[in-house]
């Protein structure tokens, strides 16, 4: 053992190792993403690491390994496990040889996500376990107990984590590389009784899980990341009932008095013979949890069952919020409530001046911003809608640009627009879509629009990578997961293969050209494309950067008002550039009309 | 010890680094730490924040308004925002210089940096301004105000660590060419 500072995604790659895995394979997503970047940065040479095209080919990925006796881990956002949910409903029918831990990073509040859904729900909806860690440190022995559980039970189970333990940092210990278990594949054995799924097997084996699930709630009424802490004696009929990282808010909230406490790790299946001795002689309990009220319904469900008469509280009954992310502050002030006792006075601050919002943005010299503006100059005057989709390029909704519409879900631009325009035929529709979204689910979309008849244009915003979530590559990067140098999956050839025969690439940051090719191509009839190629900034060095020549701007403040671009601000009367954001993209050079711009040079 | 410290300011600023490197410099002492941070969309130059504890047994990584005994702010408007997170009595170490959102820019908000800079100095009993432009220009560079920040900062005494402890996790953790520059940094006090 020794100590190493980690992130929460990072312990719980290097539990996955130290469990033995031989295959890990995801998609990126924040709050998910830096577990399958450090399984590949710490691989201690044998696991095949995959950033996979979606979540759905990493999870078949991680099922076609484990049938063959490997242990195997997938990680995913929680939209993400939507995509994922056709194999996995499935696979938990047909189950697994070697040990498979899904890993869900679930997103209070949300903060980086469309959604505020709880993987907790989605386990008992797919009736498979699921371990829920409270911190870094537990999160980095449970993915351990996870994979052993798994392994027994020949069948997936989740783990989860949210937000605030996967980005949380601890300094916690950690085994050496020779303390790694391993595990070596016996390979895919065939019988065909077993791994091909129809109705009879499909309901022989249900019976089987709701048995296995049974038995599994009393043997994890005695897991040690289930427990029931005895209450110091002064709130004698309280209880409070919590999970994950609301365990420490609650903790915290707390300060030292001690009701009895229920942290629940395994929420599914849950821990009926824990709960019922934590009920035993309560009056009341709060449950404090983030997004569903998981807690609150099952020991809710534990009270009827056996007869115990406890006024379970929680979110279902107002105390706490329904709604958004937990914090100390929240916790606090729900359990001095509960607890009938008011909080020292909060010595409150006076108003504060205005201050100025700040939404994120494209970055200063972000491709995507000039892809936007050359659209929205072609198709000035027009009727027009713009779909968006997932990435950093969801961001052109800010004013200036105004250039996103509607955004849904990953790849649902396309096929939103296509909806748009059987309805609306005289509008011109538009679907951006990033070059990751593209391979991960973009593809279908204009294989749909294409044999359906639609009249829209597809704009691809390739700025090879998959810059939101931190850089991963994708299959048209021509780089895997594991560094290797691969063929690049060309999106031209895609596109054409389709059947597209408008599929046009143009550099953005060639504003002329970008807006001359965009006029041409939304005029063809049917499904057309064009192609925005320019690098995303973050990953490339700027050559040099634009200057305002003070002598010539006359103040006309076009360049801030139309683009909107965080280098450029307003001081004395003049348009000025902040050298240390500018990355010399010339957008600005470019549209200044008495041409007091110069000196950029942008990235090849 | 417990300290509980708040970095906050605009994505891309550096606030995660100096988080880092002050949480190696606790844990050179052997203190116990627990951080959380702002990571994914809103680091695309929207307001973002680091939770920074430490000492031992704390429960979670975030810190209750009111309980900070720091802010590191990068940015005026910025350590406004996070002031209700600060202690009676509680230190604060501000850049002077506002980055201008694009909201202000194009007149959608506003920024009114004197009442800002007042309301900081009639809140904050314990106020470090730094001055960035003079730090940036005496360092010849613009990329390392976040360690002109931190050594401040800990300069302050309420970091709990020493300027020898984040010297030794900037050789930790930084690679080499980026060392002399840090120091000079981290050590960097305008002349009066």
């Amino acid at each position: 053992m020794h100590k190493e500072f980690l992130m929460g995604n990072e312990a719980i790659a290097l539990g996955a190792i130290a469990a033995g895995i031989n295959l890990a394979a995801g998609y990126p997503g924040t709050p998910s993403t830096e577990v399958l970047e450090t399984v590949a940065k710490r691989n201690p040479g044998g696991i095949h690491v995959e950033w996979s095209v979606n979540e759905k080919a990493a999870m078949e990925v991680a099922a076609g390994a484990a049938y063959s006796g490997a242990r195997t881990l997938v990680t995913m956002k929680q939209v993400g496990l939507n995509v994922a949910s056709d194999p996995l409903m499935s696979l938990e029918y047909i189950g697994v040889k070697g040990g498979m831990v899904i890993m869900v990073a679930d997103d209070p509040g949300p903060i980086s996500s469309q959604t505020e859904q709880d993987t907790r729900s989605f386990a008992s909806f797919s009736k498979l376990p699921l371990f829920d860690p409270s911190s870094v440190s537990e999160a980095y022995t449970m993915i351990q107990d996870a994979f052993g559980l798994s392994e027994r039970i020949k069948s997936p189970v989740f783990f989860r984590a949210t937000t605030r333990v996967d980005h949380g940092y601890e300094a916690i210990d950690v085994k050496d590389t020779g303390e790694y278990n391993t595990n070596t594949p016996e390979g895919f054995i065939k019988d065909s009784s077993k791994w091909v799924i129809f109705p009879r097997l499909s309901v022989k084996n249900h019976a089987l899980i709701e048995k296995r699930n049974a038995e599994l709630s009393d043997e994890l009424s005695s897991y040690p990341g289930n427990t029931v802490k005895a209450g110091d004696g002064k709130y004698p009929r309280l209880g409070i009932a919590s999970h994950g990282v609301n365990w420490g808010y609650t903790l915290d909230a707390l300060g030292g008095r001690l009701p009895r406490l229920l942290k629940i790790a395994t929420p599914f299946p849950f821990p009926e013979k824990l709960a019922v001795e934590f009920l035993t002689d309560l009056d009341e309990v709060l449950c404090v949890e983030e997004l569903d009220p998981v807690i609150e319904r099952a020991l809710t469900y534990v009270c009827g069952k056996y007869g115990l008469k406890v006024n379970i509280r929680g979110k279902l009954t107002g105390d706490i919020p329904p709604a958004g992310e937990n914090n100390v502050d929240i916790v606090k002030a729900a359990v001095n409530r509960f607890l009938g006792e008011t909080a020292e006075d909060d010595a409150k601050l006076p108003e504060p001046p205005p201050l100025p919002v700040r939404p994120p943005v494209l970055c200063a010299g972000c491709p995507h911003r000039a892809s936007f503006y050359a659209v929205k100059q072609a198709m000035k005057g027009q009727k027009t809608v713009y779909c968006g989709d997932i990435g950093c390029y969801t961001l052109g909704n800010a004013q200036p640009l105004d250039m996103c519409d509607t955004c849904l879900c990953m790849g649902a631009g396309i096929n939103i627009a296509q909806g748009i325009y059987h309805i609306e035929p005289d509008t011109k529709c538009f679907a951006f879509v990033g070059d990751s979204t593209f391979f991960a689910s973009g593809i279908t979309g204009v294989v749909n629009a294409f044999y359906n008849q639609a009249d829209l244009t597809l704009i691809v915003l390739d700025n090879s990578t998959t810059a939101m979530t931190g850089h991963q590559p994708h299959p048209g990067t021509g780089v895997t997961a594991m560094g290797q140098i691969v063929e690049k999956v060309s999106t031209e050839a895609v596109l054409r293969a389709i059947g597209l025969t408008t599929v046009e690439t143009v550099d953005p940051l060639d504003h002329k050209p970008a807006v001359e090719t965009v006029k041409r191509a939304a005029a063809q009839p049917g499904v057309k494309a064009v192609i925005f190629r320019s690098p995303c900034v973050a990953v490339t060095k700027p050559k040099g950067r634009s200057k305002v020549n003070a002598d010539k701007c006359v103040g006309c403040r076009r360049c801030i008002k139309e683009l909107g671009c965080p280098g450029l601000t307003f001081r004395d009367g003049k348009a000025v550039i902040d050298d240390s954001l500018c990355t010399g993209c010339t957008l600005c050079e470019q549209i200044c009309p008495v041409s007091a711009i110069s000196g950029g040079e942008k990235n090849a | 010890m417990r300290k509980n410290i708040i970095l906050c300011g605009v994505g891309g600023q550096g606030t995660v680094l100096a988080s880092k490197l002050a949480a190696a410099a606790a844990m050179n002492r052997g203190f116990g730490v627990k951080t959380a941070e702002t990571i994914g969309m809103a680091q695309r130059g929207g307001s973002v924040f680091s939770h920074l504890r430490i000492g031992d047994d704390i429960a979670s990584p975030l810190i209750a308004k009111g309980q900070a005994d720091l802010i590191i702010g990068f940015e005026p408007a910025e350590t406004v925002r996070m002031l209700p997170y600060l202690k009676k009595g509680g230190s604060a170490v501000v850049s002077s210089r506002p980055i201008m959102p694009v909201s202000a820019s194009i007149g959608a908000s506003v920024y009114p940096l004197g009442e800002i800079m007042d309301y900081l100095k009639s809140r904050v009993e314990n106020l470090t301004i730094v001055d960035s432009d003079r730090a940036a220009a005496d360092l010849g560079s613009d990329r390392v105000l976040n360690v002109v920040l931190l050594g401040a900062a800990v300069r302050t005494g309420e970091l709990g660590v020493t300027e020898e402890d984040v010297m030794e996790a900037i050789h930790q953790r930084l690679a080499e060419k980026f060392h002399a520059l840090n120091e000079k940094a981290l050590m960097y006090t305008a002349d009066k």
